[in-house]
């Protein structure tokens, strides 16, 4: 199988966030970046499929130089190849149609990405990527099985599950249960060398068109101490009349 | 030049989260100045309700099975309209990129606020997990909104309720083989009040209380990563990154210390409630009311209390 794992370089998840003194964008200043955690799922899960099927993983990112060592790191974790398209994404859109030119030119049986990343969470890119592509689509993926050319696919759905079936190639949005947090994998001092030596490819950005514009950041306003109340009646009484939320 | 809503429904009736959207196109429509025109599921029980919250026409169409039929669907009717909106639920959130890949629009998701403005249309919504608002300009393509459950609210302001029914194609690409909706349950990413607990409930044949107490508040259950990561909990309970993201009006967290990952999932909800035995827990920094105490003691008590006081209203 020929696998692609859409990978999102993203502030670590207890990194503190702070912008810039526009405000019109994150400051990167001392933040930690690692692997966006959903896609960490998919990667895994591509892993378990090329272990069961054969075949190759790439895993491919749109950003800047800056975001290599964490296309490295999935290398080291078991990608075989990375590709870095260079650009700075300005909105999902963008990014969606630099992925669907390069797999527009490419075959690929299956195209892994995560639900969302934690950064500016629009949980847009997948889904946009499959309709740019015209291929079936399953987001907030927690089970995947692979027959053939035939997949059967299993989604969160608001209270409960869909379980879909259609022909590869398919688009999907990966989250726990894709596979278990357990068997998520840390790159070993072997991967970390072998990785060095797998091919990272840099391809040139293709597309400039953002549809949306960032015209500021804020951070949401410090929340007041908390009230410690001794009994639950008076916990009753403060949630009625002051929260107002009973 | 009207504003389109998508209404979902669930077994043909409608959510609360759809009531909402119409509510939503309707402050959008007012500060445009134009009218809301609401698209829905011929087999909808009720589409006339729809005018209480602002539809000023009402389209029905043989809605297709999947979130990319239906964008197709939608996309088919964005000419000449002035914006799209689709509340965030999990089939939204799917819709809404579709469709705006499919027509060029410029989106926004994980929307927090109608919008400040029309030229070009602006809103905020969330991101870095919560940690930052982000002020969006849709300048690029029509404009399409998602919006979060539960963030702007339901308005009753009526609208002239005109039906009329459309033909509107759209291709599924993939066969639904099953589809399941636990059942006498409150759906968590849809509840006003979640009830949570944690490993300081040391295991899970102490969750009838949390159980319990939910009940009698008409929540959802909810818990945290670890407990659904070592069974006691099905996953489809994990609130905070990579789980569920709530945006409830009380959230309730018993025995939850308030790691980072978790507050990430649940810090838009309006009040948080922490009972922990540990004064120093994180999450009492993120709470509006604290109980420093057993959740073995405290719970049943708050059962107790908020059955009397649910029985006094």
């Amino acid at each position: 199988m020929n696998l692609l794992v859409c990978i999102s370089h993203v502030p670590d998840t207890t990194a503190k966030i702070n912008f810039d003194a526009a405000g019109t964008a994150l400051d990167a200043t001392g933040v930690q970046f690692v692997i966006n955690p959903y896609d960490e799922f998919s990667l895994t899960k591509a892993l378990h499929l090329k272990e069961a099927h054969g075949g190759t993983i790439t895993v491919l990112n749109v950003g800047g130089p800056e975001t290599e060592p964490t296309l490295r790191k999935a290398l080291a974790i078991g990608a075989d190849q990375a590709i870095r398209i260079n650009a700075i994404p300005t909105d999902a859109i963008t990014v969606a149609k630099e992925l669907k030119n390069h797999i527009t030119a490419n075959a690929y049986d299956l195209i892994l990405c995560g639900q969302e990343s934690i950064d500016y969470n629009g949980q847009q890119v997948p889904a946009m990527l499959a309709a740019l592509l015209n291929l079936p689509f399953v987001n907030a993926c927690v089970d995947l099985a692979i027959d053939g050319s035939s997949a059967t696919a299993t989604g969160e759905i608001d209270g409960g599950h869909a379980t879909y079936a259609g022909t590869l190639p398919m688009v999907i949005g990966g989250k726990k249960g894709l596979v278990e947090e357990k068997d998520l994998r840390i790159p070993n001092m072997r991967g970390i060398m072998t990785a060095r030596s797998k091919p990272l490819q840099v391809l040139e950005a293709t597309e400039n068109d953002a549809a949306t514009r960032a015209a500021k950041f804020v951070k949401p306003a410090a929340k007041s101490a908390v009230k410690l109340v001794d009994s639950v009646d008076e916990l009753v009484h403060l949630l009625h009349n002051e929260a107002k939320a009973i | 030049m009207s504003i389109i809503v998508f209404v979902e429904d669930w077994n043909n009736q409608f959510k609360k989260a759809s009531f909402e959207a119409v509510s939503y196109a309707k402050s959008w429509a007012e500060l445009a100045g134009t009218s809301v025109t609401a698209v829905t599921s011929s087999g909808a029980a009720d589409p006339a309700a729809l005018a209480t919250y602002g539809a000023d026409r009402i389209v029905t169409i043989a809605l297709a099975a999947t979130p990319f039929g239906m964008a197709q669907q939608l996309a088919t009717m964005s000419e000449g309209t002035a914006g799209m909106v689709i509340a965030g639920t999990s089939l939204g959130r799917s819709v809404a990129p579709a469709l705006a890949a499919l027509i060029g629009g410029a989106l926004s998701t994980n929307t927090t606020s109608t919008p400040s403005s029309v030229s070009p249309v602006t809103v905020e919504r969330g991101a870095f997990s919560s940690k930052g608002i982000e002020t969006i300009e849709l300048m690029g393509g029509l404009p399409v909104v998602s919006f979060v459950p539960n963030s702007v609210g339901i308005q009753e302001r009526a609208g002239e309720g005109r039906i009329e029914n459309l033909d509107a194609t759209g291709s599924d690409l993939l066969n639904i083989t099953e589809q399941s909706i636990a059942s006498g349950k409150v759906a968590l990413p849809e509840a006003e009040v979640v009830v949570s607990a944690g490993r300081g409930l040391k295991g899970p044949e102490n969750w009838s209380m949390i159980e319990e107490l939910a009940s009698v508040l008409g929540a959802a259950t909810a818990c945290s990563k670890p407990v659904s990561d070592i069974g006691w909990r099905p996953h489809s309970e994990h609130v905070g990154q990579t789980g569920i993201q709530v945006n409830p009006n009380l959230y309730i967290a018993i025995g939850i210390s308030g790691a980072i990952q978790h507050l990430a999932g649940v810090s838009a909800s309006k009040t948080i409630v922490v009972v922990n035995t540990d004064a120093e827990a994180p999450f009492f920094k993120a709470a509006d009311y604290g109980i420093v105490g057993d959740a073995f003691e405290v719970v049943p008590q708050l059962v107790n209390a908020m059955r009397a006081f649910k029985a006094g209203q």
